[in-house]
């Protein structure tokens, strides 16, 4: 209980109801224009964020993931273009019900059904913590080290249809974490003789590179584009009435979002996808999917808010982060030096339940600015691209350059802007460099720091949640085996799909 | 036939054009990459396989090896898209904009940040093609905003101008701090 209070009395300071105030509506505003999405505004961000306390600056960061799907539902129903990459599928329903003249009602339903996934997913996290704070100490080395490892597997195989592209780019994550001077055995590892090198690749350059650059190069190099969205009248409170009619569809979909977001590397697509079928497949009308169901819109859009309190659960129990996101909050805890995992519940429970209480707020706070501002965003996101595109150069200067005043950043994060524009051109995933040079340095100190206690290989998994953790990998790597065959025998394997098209903007 | 029509199609995948340009390109580097493993790492006599520093170089870039292979395979066996020079031409424009950046990032410590930011924000913006002076006044704005936002009141970590020196002694000192 005292924790609590702590917890609140953390966040009832100037500094910190500024920044979530700042975070949460920008990200609103982020999340509506097509073109930046959370990712592009954390990744700049980050390095500003390390001279706030920690609390400041993760409250920030959280404010901006926790709202930047809300703004993206704007653009998604009106235009037919989601905001951000994550709601994709309410575009399926949102916009023909704006084409049927119902924009105003898919907007507000868009809200509401948001609202529900965001709360839900923080009481989830809420009764959680005390399961957790039980659980975490029981997490040694070899624990997350596998932990990390079935990490790395998920995200590969969550990339259907592209896992070669995506266990290459995850491997290719995990050797630029290698690069540098090993903090063992002091011998360089490919430094080319480079003494830049020397101090390895940095995870907030490559960040900076892959998610801000590449999307500023990507909107230059593309022909200019200013989306027209016409302004929404009605009020916006309606859409509240219409989701308790479907409260079961709004309830199950966040279930799906909190589970899916506690597993590293599925997240928000996967959690989306299964919710939208699971509403359609239980649905009074399921022919009315895809046209402008306010099922459909409520599922895709409960459960991708569900996600961001999910994913906070690796993340502060663990120190294990489920996507490119957390990956970056987790450099914000790091700098700090409050280290993310089982101590966190022990030694600094009260930043965990501050950060509880911020994700509260500012999902309230969202959701009265969105009650009445939906028609000044609707004017935000017609900024052409190319303009936004030489909006991000310039910020993403910022965030490169204040890190250290390097210019070999700057060079550095030019090269992988450049590597993350063919990306995006090829539609392949960008996330498992990420997670791959996160996940790749876990499980790197976690394995040498479990070694001396293994004497035969088998050691690894002697102890119950080590062996938990080992029998998700085997059954993980066999469902997909299974999935494999069944595609050999029916000879028609699934269509891929656009799924992943620009992910993480 | 049929069989080998399936593994065919497994291995088929959804594309863009310039896919297998990149296929080529990762498996090349894998490969240059992982050549140089004696080389770029040692190996320590006597410690344990997990713990050399050459373990997890050589299991990411194997790795790599491996997935860029399956990868070009994958590539091959589809069929071909039109427009792959086209694509790669569009990657090698965005070079130009790299150049950019980098530009900028070299003039900051000697012409200031503000000074700098806004010449920039309103050459990037000509060269995107705009040419309203609503855009250009829009761009010129936002430069400063930025600058306003992040140096003056976030106080980042970024250099002051070499330019301001010459300044007179009290604006200097202002330019100096906040700009």
């Amino acid at each position: 209980m005292e924790n609590l209070i702590a917890g609140l009395e953390m966040l009832a300071r100037w500094d910190v109801m500024l920044a979530l105030l700042v975070g949460s509506i920008g990200g609103v505003v982020i999340g509506a224009i097509p073109g930046v999405g959370p990712a592009v505004a954390i990744a700049i961000l980050l390095p500003a964020t390390f001279s706030l306390d920690p609390i400041v600056g993760l409250t920030m960061l959280l404010g901006i993931y926790g709202s930047s799907m809300y703004g993206g539902a704007i653009p998604a129903v009106l235009i037919n273009t989601p905001g951000t990459a994550v709601n994709a599928l309410t575009s399926y329903d949102g916009y023909p019900m704006t084409e049927r003249g119902e924009a105003h009602r898919a907007v507000s339903l868009a809200y509401s059904a948001s609202f529900w996934g965001g709360i839900f997913g923080i009481l989830c996290l809420i009764l959680l913590s005390p399961v957790l704070a039980l659980i975490a100490p029981m997490f040694g080395s070899r624990e997350i080290f596998l932990a990390a490892f079935l990490g790395i597997l998920l995200v590969i195989l969550a990339h259907r249809g592209q896992i070669f592209a995506a266990g290459l780019l995850a491997m290719f994550g995990i050797f630029l974490q290698t690069v540098g001077l090993d903090a063992v055995t002091y011998t360089q590892r490919y430094t080319f003789g480079y003494s830049f090198l020397s101090s390895g690749v940095n995870l907030i350059v490559v960040v900076l590179g892959l998610f801000a650059l590449s999307q500023a190069f990507f909107l230059l190099t593309a022909p200019d584009n200013s989306p027209d969205a016409k302004p929404v009248t009605g009020r916006m409170g309606a859409g509240i009435k219409e989701l308790l009619r479907h409260k079961r569809v709004a309830t199950v979909a966040s279930g799906f979002g909190v589970i899916l977001g506690m597993i590293p590397g599925t997240g928000e697509f996967t959690a989306q996808f299964m919710s939208y079928t699971y509403a359609q497949k239980t649905s009074k009308n399921p022919d009315q999917f895809g046209k402008g169901s306010p099922e459909g819109l409520i599922a895709s859009e409960a459960a991708n808010n569900a996600v961001p309190a999910a994913a906070m659960i690796p993340l502060l129990a663990l120190g294990i982060p489920g996507e490119a996101l957390t990956a970056m909050m987790l450099s914000v805890f790091y700098v700090h030096n409050v280290i993310p995992g089982p101590q966190l519940f022990q030694n600094n429970i009260d930043l965990v339940y501050g950060l509880y209480f911020a994700l509260i707020a500012l999902n309230v706070i969202v959701m009265v600015f969105l009650l009445f501002s939906t028609n000044l965003l609707t004017r935000v996101i017609r900024v052409p691209t190319r303009f936004l595109g030489v909006m991000i150069l310039l910020l993403s200067f910022v965030g490169v350059y204040s890190l250290r005043n390097s210019l070999t950043d700057c060079m550095i994060a030019s090269a992988f802007g450049v590597l993350g524009l063919i990306l995006k051109r090829l539609n392949l995933p960008i996330v498992p460099i990420i997670l791959g040079m996160v996940l790749g340095g876990i499980m790197e100190v976690k394995l040498r720091s479990a070694l001396p206690r293994l004497k035969t290989p088998l050691d690894m998994i002697d102890r119950p949640i080590a062996a938990i953790l080992f029998a998700l990998i085997v059954l993980v790597l066999a469902l997909h085996l299974r999935t494999l065959v069944r595609e050999w025998r029916a000879h028609q394997p699934t269509d891929d799909h656009d799924l992943h098209d620009s992910q993480m903007r | 036939m049929s069989r080998a029509k399936t593994l065919q199609s497994l291995f088929k995948r959804y594309r863009r054009p310039g896919d297998i340009v990149f296929a080529w390109i990762a498996l090349l580097a894998s490969v240059f990459l992982l050549s140089q493993l004696a080389d770029q790492t040692a190996w320590r006599n006597g410690g344990k396989l997990f713990a050399q520093p050459r373990f997890w170089p050589a299991v990411s870039l194997g790795g790599m090896t491996l997935f860029a292979a399956l990868h070009l395979v994958g590539s091959a066996l589809s069929e071909r898209i039109e427009g792959r020079w086209h694509e790669v031409w569009l990657w090698v424009t965005s070079l130009e904009y790299a150049g950019w950046f980098i530009a900028y990032a070299v003039a900051v410590p000697y012409a200031g940040y503000l000074p700098s930011t806004v010449l920039f924000a309103i050459a990037l913006t000509l060269r995107a093609g705009y040419r309203r002076a609503s855009t250009l006044i829009a761009a010129a704005v936002a430069a400063v905003v930025i600058v306003l936002l992040f140096k003056t009141m976030l106080k980042v970590n970024l250099p002051s101008g070499l330019i301001y020196e010459s300044l007179p002694d009290g604006l200097r000192q202002i330019m100096l701090t906040y700009f």
